[in-house]
């Protein structure tokens, strides 16, 4: 189908269907229950797994086929967030003019870094994205280009946002004050309601994920294709590339701006979900978090960091609501002493300590699991087939055929 | 004039802070080949050395007092450091004073077994990985101890005061011949100073003693040392743990001048990489030299009057120094061939 093998069908149609059946997945508990916190299916948090998943699936081609690890990432969604902003104040609130130039400016970023950093590799190319990125966060911060034309441009500390003063050539009074496709607006949500439970189903959501799905579609191509198969031969063998008498360089550099354009389309998602833009997003924690992502997920492999997408930001957002009170709701069946010391020792984990708890199970995965969670279900699944009786070893060459990096 | 004067002698402290850290990683990366990222939870640990003996020595006793109320009439209650009760009022009180000197000695067995630890437990295992991998799982790391120091600690800075006889500044202008005075504060020369020692011994370690001479062989050759029977990874383990070391005394030390938090280790380890990569991996001197250099650049930087030509160059002086020499000379200022060239 569409020019794939069927296994890759496969991954294609399981995306789908989590995409487009997320509000029931997210929401398996009933709205009025004690297990409603749980819940997951609310239009914000939906958005930002798509987006999320975007900005992953965009780092994986990079580091997953070539194997270069660049910590500077989240610059590229920041300048696609401000882009997408600018098109708002400019042009209006339709969301496609923003999206196109949040493409079009992070792939020339993209261009320009890459083309530098690229002369390097290993550990220097990771120093020099990451300086790069500090780079233009530092100018955002303190909005240093601004500075120098006389207006705003990203609006230092405060964040770039649309003001009411703003021209907005092709807004008029029949258009919607929030940002939308063709008059209709990201924000709009119907509820549906089957007995005790309740699914949201949100426009901006469901435009996001079929960004998603294209954007999946796009990077299994892209797997794939002979250029994929040369990235990977840059990944395993660069030197022997170039003994080849190949030149490596325009491979990298092509598929380093992919990889930018695909964090700036992230980027200008996130602001026509939420029409402003701020440097925080550009910050190297914020790079960190992609590759936490898309290593936790699998790096190298297809489905991996959309996986990771969800699974960091599902449980940064279910672990910040434990609190004490619901620790001892969990534990209230023991008696009062080993409840208390339960609660004391679950505390650190939960809560504000959620960045602990995820730093603990990304180095968990890093030695025990370098393919991510992708590895550890394939594993898992070898173990059963292995019962079954039927020969196994076939089914493992072919995943690591399919992933090298899970070795 | 006296403003640039000023400037340098600002951005020395900072510059030494940079140095310190840079010449740990080095030293990591020259005897283990491992990049470690979670350098700056060492140094962060090491500002929080002072904190720790600062509130160990400041626990107090509380007694009623027999004479003085409070605005209710109930007595008001006195707290007297356990180490006035022990020593005396004034020799516990300035054993108070100089809490963060006195952290240096609780600094160094500390940050070797944290070093020790590290380098058994999980870092030994990851030689054979790929450099990805160690900067991930050290990443990882770098998180995991920032988190449990902001849990035991609080998120907001500790304001952590340099022994009283520090306070105050020196003034730098008569001694130059300046009309014009030049206050620099003492702790800051203090600081100085004691980088500037650190950094000698390690020079000297590494240079006069048998120990440092197998450890430089190791560092050229390690596969020769190893066949002329010489067990040359317990010595790497023990240089971790020096390395370790060095970085926490630069945190000890560095508490007074910057009240220590819990994400400080990571604001510098970014600037010590790219002071580390400036330098030339894997060279020694080239840290050092770059790490003052960039801290004194960024000082400069910040001055007024270039700020004023250039508005918040002093942000991004370091990231485009540094990116403008990578691109001049790809191996940093001191960097030998062949080092991280795969």
């Amino acid at each position: 189908m569409l020019g794939l093998k069927k296994h890759d069908t496969q991954l294609l149609i399981i995306v789908i269907c989590l995409a487009l059946f997320a509000p029931f997945l997210l929401n398996p508990f009933p709205a009025d229950s004690a297990m409603a916190q749980f819940n997951a299916g609310y239009p914000d948090l939906m958005q930002r797994f798509a987006i999320f998943g975007i900005f992953a699936i965009g780092f994986n081609l990079l580091f997953g086929l070539t194997g270069y690890l660049s910590f500077g990432h989240a610059a590229f969604l920041g300048i696609g967030s401000y882009s997408a902003v600018w098109m708002f104040k400019l042009l209006g609130y339709n969301i496609i003019p923003g999206m196109i130039l949040s493409v079009i400016v992070s792939a020339f970023f993209a261009l320009l870094i890459g083309y530098i950093s690229l002369r390097r590799s290993g550990i220097y190319f990771s120093i020099l994205t990451l300086a790069f990125a500090q780079m233009l966060f530092a100018i955002a911060y303190s909005d240093l280009i601004g500075r120098f034309v006389g207006t705003p441009i990203t609006n230092g500390e405060t964040g770039l946002q649309v003001y009411n003063s703003d021209p907005q050539f092709f807004h008029s009074a029949a258009k919607p004050d929030i940002p939308h496709l063709f008059g209709q607006k990201m924000q709009s949500t119907y509820t549906l309601d089957v007995g005790a439970w309740s699914f949201d189903f949100n426009f901006g959501y469901y435009f996001c994920a079929l960004v998603l799905i294209g954007m999946f579609y796009l990077a299994i191509r892209i797997f794939r294709s002979p250029f994929g198969l040369m990235l990977r031969a840059v990944k395993s063998n660069q030197q022997r590339m170039n003994y080849t008498g190949l030149n490596t360089k325009p491979y990298t550099l092509a598929v380093f701006v992919i990889s930018g354009m695909y964090a700036g389309l992230a980027g200008g998602l996130m602001a026509s979900m939420d029409p402003l833009s701020g440097a925080e997003r550009m910050q190297w924690t914020a790079s960190g978090e992609v590759v936490l992502m898309t290593i936790l997920g699998g790096a190298g492999t297809l489905i991996g960091p959309v996986l990771g997408a969800g699974f960091i930001k599902y449980f940064e957002n279910i672990f910040a609501k434990i609190n004490d009170n619901v620790l001892h709701s969990w534990f209230s069946f023991l008696p009062d002493g080993i409840e208390n010391f339960m609660v004391t020792l679950v505390h650190p984990f939960v809560g504000k300590g959620w960045h602990l708890t995820l730093g603990l199970l990304f180095m968990m995965v890093v030695i025990f699991l370098p393919g991510g969670l992708v590895q550890g279900a394939e594993k898992i699944g070898a173990t059963f087939r292995r019962k079954d009786g039927k020969s196994d070893d076939a089914e493992a060459k072919a995943a690591k055929q399919r992933n090298p990096a899970a070795e | 004039m006296d403003a640039i004067i000023l400037q340098f002698l600002n951005g020395l402290d900072k510059g030494s802070a940079y140095a310190l850290i840079a010449l740990g990683l080095t030293l990591i990366f020259g005897t283990l080949g491992v990049v470690n990222f979670a350098h700056g939870a060492i140094f962060m640990i090491g500002a929080f050395c002072s904190v720790t003996l600062q509130r160990i020595l400041t626990l107090s006793s509380e007694t009623l007092s027999e004479t003085e109320k409070d605005f209710l009439g109930n007595p008001l209650k006195i707290k007297t450091p356990y180490v006035e009760s022990w020593f005396g009022p004034e020799v516990g009180a300035s054993i108070i004073d100089w809490a963060v000197p006195l952290a240096i000695l609780l600094a160094i067995p500390v940050m070797l077994f944290v070093g020790f630890v590290m380098e058994r437990g999980l870092i030994k295992h990851f030689y054979k990985r790929p450099h990805a991998d160690q900067i991930l799982v050290t990443f990882g790391l770098a998180i995991v101890l920032q988190e449990v120091i902001k849990y035991f600690y609080g998120a907001n800075p500790i304001p952590t005061p340099a022994p009283s006889a520090f306070v105050g500044s020196f003034d730098f202008g008569p001694l130059l011949g300046l009309d014009s005075s030049l206050a620099y504060p003492y702790w800051r020369l203090v600081y100085f100073g004691f980088s500037a020692l650190i950094i000698g011994a390690v020079f000297a370690f590494l240079q006069f003693t048998t120990f440092g001479m197998v450890v430089r062989a190791g560092m050229a050759d390690r596969e020769t040392v190893g066949l002329l029977g010489i067990d040359i990874d317990r010595r790497f383990t023990i240089m971790f743990g020096i390395a370790a070391a060095v970085a926490g005394l630069a945190g000890v030390m560095y508490a007074p001048i910057n009240s220590p938090n819990y994400h400080m280790g990571m604001d510098f380890l970014v600037l010590s990489f790219v002071v580390v990569v400036v330098g030339g991996m894997g060279s020694l001197p080239g840290a050092v030299l770059a790490g003052f250099m960039l801290g004194i650049l960024e000082s400069l930087a910040s001055m007024n009057e270039i700020k004023n030509i250039l508005p918040g160059i002093d942000q991004i002086i370091i990231y485009v120094v540094a990116i403008i020499i990578l691109l001049t000379r790809p191996r940093g200022l001191m960097g030998r061939k062949g080092v991280m060239e795969e």
